[in-house]
């Protein structure tokens, strides 16, 4: 190879001249989409090998396993480089995220190497993430194909700003120019459909090196520069979110002793010295900033990108989650949203759940409404939808339990985007770019009373109570439920029964049976149990309830110790046995859909607070039972 | 107006931001130290990060017993000096069978470090554990995340890695599942090397070049650092020759191959590491079996 990055001769005759060079390199992220079709992982493999981040005894690995697996003949096979956990090797393809690094005179490169094929949308979005710069690589053969808009699309869906066209395999079409300018034409015209702008253009070979590092005598046509001059030349984002107004998601509170309070985080936005004013969201109070400490003395002034702790010369309440923001420019707070969201789980987005939303610091419960519509990635065209499945990309509306700090996505990546997490796997199961706050959410305010929750259930002298039965139908609920209510009259409580059937007489005869209709009936239910705790009540609720999401979302909305789970234990055996409405019959004859325990899943509890087995126990037995677990309620 | 920040701003930014994502949502964090280049670089991190604040976990030490005597030295002077507390676990089993680099081969590493890392995790019940690997060591590190799950068997799937989006990290977990943490993931070696000058971190003087007893068992240079124990591990005592030698990876003393060497300052080390042509991982003789090893080694619980 005949040129590198790196100036050997520096290195050996001053190299304290060269490391004086190279401290104050900068930093690009850039991403790389294509298959390996495209020469991807060539290219990848190119860069690496010419900047000498590949050492002998690598490449000695590498000879071996280019006659052994190699697709280039024996030849050196730069893709097995980067191609790295054993499995995907033997198939031949990169299935995952792969991050590499290599570096110039001027930069350093931290690349995220994308796979290309249309199942691992959710890897391409991950990649985008964190990326200034996205390279597009096409088949100087086969010109731009659907997953070359497919990439295009994620990059600018997820914020990139430049995006370089690089079109490979220029050897396989004799550095034919023509082909060349109608392959840039034509994404030129696809490109200003989908609000690309701006975009370079560069005809290159991976496996020849033509145009990566100088320009190629194979394409005198080509008056550009090769790929890495400009790879050095573009300009990071974080320029320009240094010009915004300041923002830091406060990450830890840093309290060694009383005489010291700090607060740590990274500043996302803008840039910050002492004597600043600065407000606090969402309290919306306002301080100056006294002093930026380090390790090594006091800061003079952060920007945008740098870890900090700062002090406030005030004592104002702030804790993680809270924003420190310039005073006179504060984020947005809200708790209503549309959003573009992207999805990442095997099992699909469940409408009405409550998922775990992480912004920032920022933890809150959000449910997600019906999908607007979603966007086939091919082509960008609008479709109805009822859910996201994976790898699916919408638009929906977004609510969250308490209010969230937040910016539009095109504004700010650090507080416009966001992860959904299930509750109950801890999976990772979406991400999404927040569009804007939905106006009713600005204009519903929460009122105060004056008479509270322990005003109502002090009046009734009882401490409230959510008896939540949950169980197979036929398990007994009812009449279990109707036991325990007829012993709690007795004895002068103030309860009150929600029956599953009863409810879907009234509030609920919009709904079906469907996994989303299930969730929004237990959510409605939810929410009436809780106002009726709020009025002082003992309330029995008597639902299948077959997930276990939902019954946890019921508790989380209950002061602690109120939400009392009991699992009616029934073996579906018996329940069938006894089938008191003749539903089992019915589902199983497949004249009834989506019937729990035949069709559709049932999640029993796994510690809930009473257990009753309705084989073993009499309803009266049961609710003695229960009874007696639960007094003496005052 | 903008300020420019280098590329060692930007991942000491990162490393930071990590760390304290964990000190704020693990319930027991803990940080593994080593003792090595990367480690020193990882506590270093960890200081700035808390600081005033000590860092809010303590440091944990995987002993083999076969480290070098200036690396003990070090862990326990940095120890003290960052006031955070050290744990030191052996593996009571490996001791008590007299597990050795000698005799047993990879069976050292799988008892002393493996085993023991997963007792001393599952004894304390630590729930979230700094590590210094880095992904340009390797091939299967390249593509483990930065907060990357482990069974309650301390296994690792990688084929089911949670997807890692702009700067934010999923760190719920079920019971007895734990995390390992990579704050250094996007360092390369010439990145740890730079930052400890620009920091002027403390290293185990292993590092730099200087005139030891060494003896050569097949093939490869090995520095004499307790002979008596040497000689009583091969039956014979090996032909001890000073040479001018370093190390650029530090782990158990007859497991770790020196280079012959003049670089006795760090410009040197970096334009020695800036000329060499092999990998530093190659002075190790775990990797060198199967391209595939780590790997392999990683979804058993090897950190």
């Amino acid at each position: 190879m005949a040129s590198s990055y790196q100036t050997d001769a520096l290195i050996a005759s001053d190299i304290d001249a060269y490391l004086e060079q190279h401290q104050n390199k900068s930093l690009l992220r850039f991403m790389t989409c294509g298959s390996v079709d495209d020469g991807k992982s060539t290219l990848i493999g190119r860069l690496l090998y010419d900047s000498k981040m590949i050492f002998d005894d690598q490449l000695t690995a590498l000879t071996a396993d280019s006659k052994r697996v190699g697709t280039q003949g024996g030849e050196i096979d730069f893709a097995l480089l980067v191609d790295g956990l054993a499995a995907e090797r033997e198939q031949g393809i990169t299935i995952d995220v792969a991050y590499r690094f290599f570096a110039t005179e001027k930069r350093k490169f931290i690349v995220a190497d994308c796979p290309g094929h249309e199942q691992y949308t959710r890897n391409m979005v991950t990649g985008a993430s964190n990326a200034d710069l996205a390279i597009i690589l096409v088949d100087a053969r086969k010109g731009v194909l659907t997953q070359t808009r497919r990439h295009s699309y994620l990059a600018h869906l997820l914020g990139i700003r430049g995006i370089i066209l690089a079109v490979n395999k220029m050897d396989l079409i004799d550095y034919d120019a023509d082909r060349y300018n109608a392959i840039c034409d034509d994404y030129r015209a696809f490109a200003e459909t989908i609000g690309i702008g701006d975009f370079t253009c560069i005809p290159i070979s991976g496996f020849k090196g033509d145009n990566i590092i100088v320009q190629s005598p194979n394409t005198p046509w080509y008056s550009g520069d090769p790929l890495i001059t400009h790879l050095e030349a573009v300009e990071l984002a974080l320029a320009a979110d240094q010009a915004k107004p300041f923002r830091m998601p406060v990450q830890w509170v840093n309290r060694p002793n009383l005489d010291f309070r700090g607060f740590s985080g990274q500043i996302a936005a803008g840039s910050v010295k002492p004597g600043d004013a600065v407000r606090i969201l969402p309290s919306g109070k306002t301080s100056t900033v006294s002093h930026l400490v380090t390790l090594k003395g006091e800061l003079d002034e952060a920007a945008a990108g740098q870890s900090i702790t700062l002090c406030l010369a005030d004592e104002i309440d702030c804790s993680r989650g809270d924003v420190i923001a310039a005073a006179d420019d504060p984020p947005e707070v809200s708790n209503q949203f549309e959003a573009t969201l992207v999805w990442m789980d095997d099992d699909p987005l469940l409408v009405g759940r409550s998922y775990w939303l992480k912004l920032g610091a920022q933890m809150v419960s959000a449910t997600i409404q019906q999908p607007k519509y979603t966007v086939n990635v091919n082509n960008m065209e609008h479709m109805a939808a009822k859910t996201l499945e994976l790898n699916a990309i919408g638009v929906a509306e977004i609510a969250t339990d308490k209010p969230l700090i937040f910016e539009p996505y095109a504004a700010s990546r650090a507080l416009g985007g966001f992860i959904l997490i299930d509750k109950i796997t801890n999976h990772t199961v979406g991400a999404g770019m927040l569009h804007f706050s939905l106006r009713r959410a600005q204009n519903v305010h929460w009122q105060a009373t004056d008479i509270g929750r322990d005003d109502h259930a002090a009046l009734k002298n009882q401490k409230p109570r959510v008896l939540w039965f949950t169980g197979l139908s036929g398990s007994g609920k009812s009449t279990i439920a109707n036991e325990v209510e007829k012993r709690l009259n007795l004895m002068n409580r103030h309860t009150f029964l929600l029956d599953g059937d009863n409810v879907r007489h009234g509030l609920n005869k919009d709904l079906g049976f469907t996994e989303a209709d299930r969730i929004e009936n237990i959510r409605r239910v939810g929410e009436v149990t809780k106002l009726m705790a709020d009025a002082g009540l003992i309330v029995l609720t008597a639902f299948i309830s077959p997930f276990r999401a939902e019954r946890e979302m019921v508790r989380q909305m209950l002061p602690g110790g109120e939400f009392i789970e009991i699992f009616v234990d029934t073996p579906l055996a018996v329940a069938e046995a006894r089938d008191v409405k003749g539903l089992y019959k019915k589902a199983r004859s497949g004249q009834l859909k989506n019937f729990t325990g035949i069709d559709s899943p049932y999640e029993a509890p796994i510690t809930p607070e009473i257990i009753v087995n309705t084989a073993k126990m009499t309803p009266a037995e049961a609710a003695d039972h229960i009874i007696r677990t639960i007094m003496p309620l005052k | 107006m903008t300020t420019i920040l280098t590329h060692l701003d930007r991942l000491e930014a990162e490393s930071i931001h990590i760390m304290r994502e964990v000190a704020a949502e693990a319930e027991r964090p803990v940080m593994l130290y080593s003792v090595g280049k990367d480690s020193a670089v990882m506590l270093h991190l960890a200081r700035k990060a808390f600081y005033p604040s000590p860092p809010p976990f303590p440091l944990l030490h995987v002993d083999t017993t076969w480290k070098f005597q200036e690396m003990y030295k070090l862990r326990d002077q940095m120890a003290q000096e960052s006031g955070m507390e050290l744990l030191i676990h052996h593996n009571a089993e490996a001791q008590a069978r007299g597990i050795n680099p000698f005799d047993h081969g990879a069976l050292h590493t799988d008892m002393w470090k493996t085993e023991g890392l997963k007792q001393a995790l599952d004894q304390h019940g630590f729930d979230a554990a700094f590590g210094g690997a880095r992904r340009d060591e390797e091939k299967s590190r390249a593509k483990e995340r930065i907060f990357s799950f482990r069974s309650a068997g301390h296994r690792w799937d990688p084929k089911n890695q949670r997807p890692e989006l702009w700067n934010l990290y999923n760190t719920r977990k079920s019971k007895g599942e734990s995390i390992r943490v990579f704050p250094l993931s996007n360092w390369t070696e010439l990145d740890i090397w730079q930052y400890i000058q620009r920091e002027a971190i403390p290293i185990v003087p292993l590092y730099f070049a200087a005139k030891r007893p060494t003896y050569r068992l097949d093939g490869q240079l090995f520095m004499a650092d307790d002979i008596d124990r040497i000689e009583h591990a091969l039956g014979h005592r090996p032909a001890i020759t000073q040479r001018s030698i370093r190390f650029r990876t530090l782990g158990c003393f007859p497991l770790t191959g020196a280079v012959e060497s003049e670089a006795s300052s760090l410009s040197e080390i970096i334009q020695e590491m800036l000329l060499t042509t092999t990998s530093e991982r190659q002075g190790r003789v775990i990797d060198h079996d199967q391209s595939a090893s780590m790997e392999k080694k990683k979804q058993e619980g090897y950190f």
